[in-house]
């Protein structure tokens, strides 16, 4: 049973799903909302398609500068959007982002998943060369425990 | 912004994977400085299986393992529990943020006019 990290937001938005889409894939309109609370887009490039890609360049108040690109893996207008996350200070730690978009009553309910974090086959690659180490110290201390 | 240690927080991760591992931890939640032997009672498997487990613990730095006289005594070590989780409440924040601005610009904004 495995057990990977992800975190989960839900947001209820009043527009319609044709136009949140459209902000999430329209550089113009994602340059006016994209990342967190002290922080502007400085310029964002979005190939608005299935198998396209987008990169965005962040800068925090603070002077910090980030950069971040992705492919979508799906693109459904105003239904899914699917995307790898990496910054290109480590691109090979490639994370997922997904994003539904479904229309209720007051207007377009957002849910965002984003998962992959963690790269399986290290995350459970214990064969290290100190864990051999560790168990001939857990046998010596196992005699020394149960006596 | 969001990305450090990555090895560590690999190993963090892929420790908590493991449903054993993670009771294990639970019981030293509640009972911390137990034996291995003390720990490993309840657990439904040989003393070297539950020892493996406490490999990856130890190698993921959420226990250490030291001599106490005779005993061995397993301790919970906060660090790094804590710095996986403020690690995946940076991305919650960075989202949160996000979907309130998405939210702030739509609502507030005119439909942007299509170009011709």
């Amino acid at each position: 049973m495995s057990c990977m990290p992800s975190v989960t937001i839900v947001r209820r938005i009043k527009a319609p799903p044709s136009r949140v889409f459209e902000a999430w894939t329209q550089p113009e309109a994602l340059m006016r909302w994209f990342g967190p609370h002290r922080t502007r887009v400085e310029s964002a490039e979005v190939d608005a398609r299935p198998g396209g890609g987008f990169t965005v360049r962040l800068l925090e108040d603070n002077g910090d500068r980030h950069q971040v690109s992705g492919t979508y893996t799906e693109f459904d207008p105003e239904r899914l959007l699917v995307f790898t996350w990496a910054w290109v200070s480590t691109p090979e730690r490639e994370s997922r982002v997904m994003v539904t978009f479904r229309p209720v009553p007051e207007g377009t309910e957002v849910t965002l998943i984003h998962d992959r974090f963690v790269d399986p086959v290290s995350a459970n690659n214990h064969r290290r060369g100190w864990t051999e180490s560790f168990e001939r110290l857990g046998e010596a201390f196992t005699e020394a425990d149960t006596a | 912004m969001v990305n450090h240690q990555p090895a560590q927080l690999d190993r963090v991760f892929g420790a908590l994977t493991d449903p054993t591992r993670r009771a294990l931890l639970a019981r030293l939640d509640k009972e911390d400085g137990l034996s291995i032997s003390e720990l490993a009672q309840p657990f439904e498997m040989s003393l070297p299986a539950v020892m493996k487990h406490l490999d990856v613990l130890e190698g993921a730095g959420l226990i250490a393992r030291q001599k106490n006289g005779r005993k061995v005594e397993c301790r919970l070590t906060a660090a790094p529990m804590e710095d996986a989780m403020s690690w995946l409440a940076r991305y919650a924040r960075f989202w949160s943020e996000s979907l309130d601005r998405l939210a702030a610009y739509l609502e507030e904004a005119p439909p942007m006019e299509k170009s011709p």
